[in-house]
């Protein structure tokens, strides 16, 4: 296991706590859509108006921004910056980073404030940090799905 | 590394094509995204330069089924090639599951393929990687053209760990699905046994 850079695994009682708080954000913040996604790009929540949206390019994409982000500030001397906003006609994104490994962003339009954005993600932050870091120390209690996983059934994935 | 959800039993993995500079990396992922059903993949992104030099990165997503009831999806990345671009390469490697070295077979490409190989193994280590113990395969690409290099002088010199290595002709298909499959393998495997 790489000590940099450690898997991420989701339990059910996680989930539905993360869950809980985007809800919530999406609400008291009036965005549009709230997502919850891992540094490597990998979409982890999601909560509103999401059904439409192409998830998991935006994950890939937002990921890669903040990257790049991330890799601008090392140049500087800067530890990470932990926030990002782009400003459109109608649609803004909000990003900011959840302790290290998570990118809490925030879709939304003239319904609300950046201002209220901001307000509503610093809470948000606040609950999701001891949620993550709880997730990282967790010793799986569940046996893993791929201890048992066959040559047979890798092959089978390919059979088309 | 991979995520695993067991709340919406997904497993999530992601695969980084590497190499020098118009080795075919795009190439490969294009014949990917050209050759699976729709329902098995999503959009194909390619944040690229008007002469579709890769820029930053190419992405495919690829689902590719159940294994134990756990949907498996891979993430594929490419990273730009050339040498400038070094800063970028070193952010798409963040994270990565499995790693395959396309390889410009030209002759005229060999020096380029070694200085890739070894900054590919430098970045590795700087994020924290052993090349020598991540899922890894190389793919010997541009086998039509009249300069190719022979396999015995490509393996000998970008091949002394003998993993699994193939060979291709991107434009067409040869080899990039066999590459792609072994990668994917390795990884699975790779799980099996690190959880």
């Amino acid at each position: 296991m790489n000590p940099l850079n450690p898997q991420l695994v989701m339990y059910e009682e996680e989930q539905k706590q993360i869950q809980a708080i985007a809800e919530r954000l999406h609400q008291d913040s009036r965005a549009r859509t709230i997502l919850l996604i891992d540094k490597n790009g990998q979409l982890v929540a999601a909560a509103g108006d999401s059904a439409a949206l192409d998830t998991t390019s935006l994950s890939s994409l937002v990921a890669g921004n903040v990257a790049a982000t991330g890799g601008i500030a090392q140049l500087l001397r800067e530890d990470e910056f932990t926030a990002q906003f782009h400003e459109g006609k109608g649609m803004s994104i909000h990003m900011s980073l959840v302790g290290r490994r998570i990118i809490l962003v925030v879709l939304f339009d003239k319904n609300t404030t950046q201002g209220l954005v901001r307000l509503r993600v610093k809470k948000a932050q606040d609950e999701l940090v001891p949620i993550f870091e709880a997730l990282a120390k967790k010793v799986p209690t569940q046996s893993a799905p791929f201890a048992e996983i066959t040559d047979q059934d890798i092959d089978n994935l390919f059979n088309d | 590394m991979s995520f695993i959800n067991y709340s919406s039993r997904e497993i999530n993995c992601k695969l980084v094509y590497y190499g020098p500079g118009l080795c075919g990396k795009t190439t490969n992922l294009q014949y990917i995204y050209n050759k699976t059903r729709p329902e098995a993949k999503g959009k194909m992104i390619s944040l690229a330069t008007e002469t579709e030099r890769t820029l930053f990165f190419d992405f495919l997503p690829l689902s590719l089924g159940e294994i134990r009831g756990f949907k498996t999806r891979f993430h594929l990345y490419t990273v730009p090639g050339q040498v400038f671009y070094d800063a970028s390469r070193k952010l798409i490697l963040k994270g990565v599951d499995g790693v395959c070295f396309v390889a410009d077979s030209q002759d005229a490409r060999y020096d380029a393929n070694i200085e890739s190989l070894e900054n590919l193994r430098i970045n590795l280590q700087e994020q924290g990687y052993d090349l020598d113990k991540l899922p890894y395969v190389m793919q010997y690409n541009k086998r039509d053209l009249p300069n190719a290099m022979s396999i015995e002088e490509l393996s000998a010199a970008l091949n002394p760990t003998r993993v699994p290595e193939f060979e291709a002709i991107a434009p067409n298909g040869q080899g990039v699905f066999d590459t792609l499959k072994a990668l994917a393998k390795q990884v699975l495997a790779e799980l099996r046994k690190g959880t």
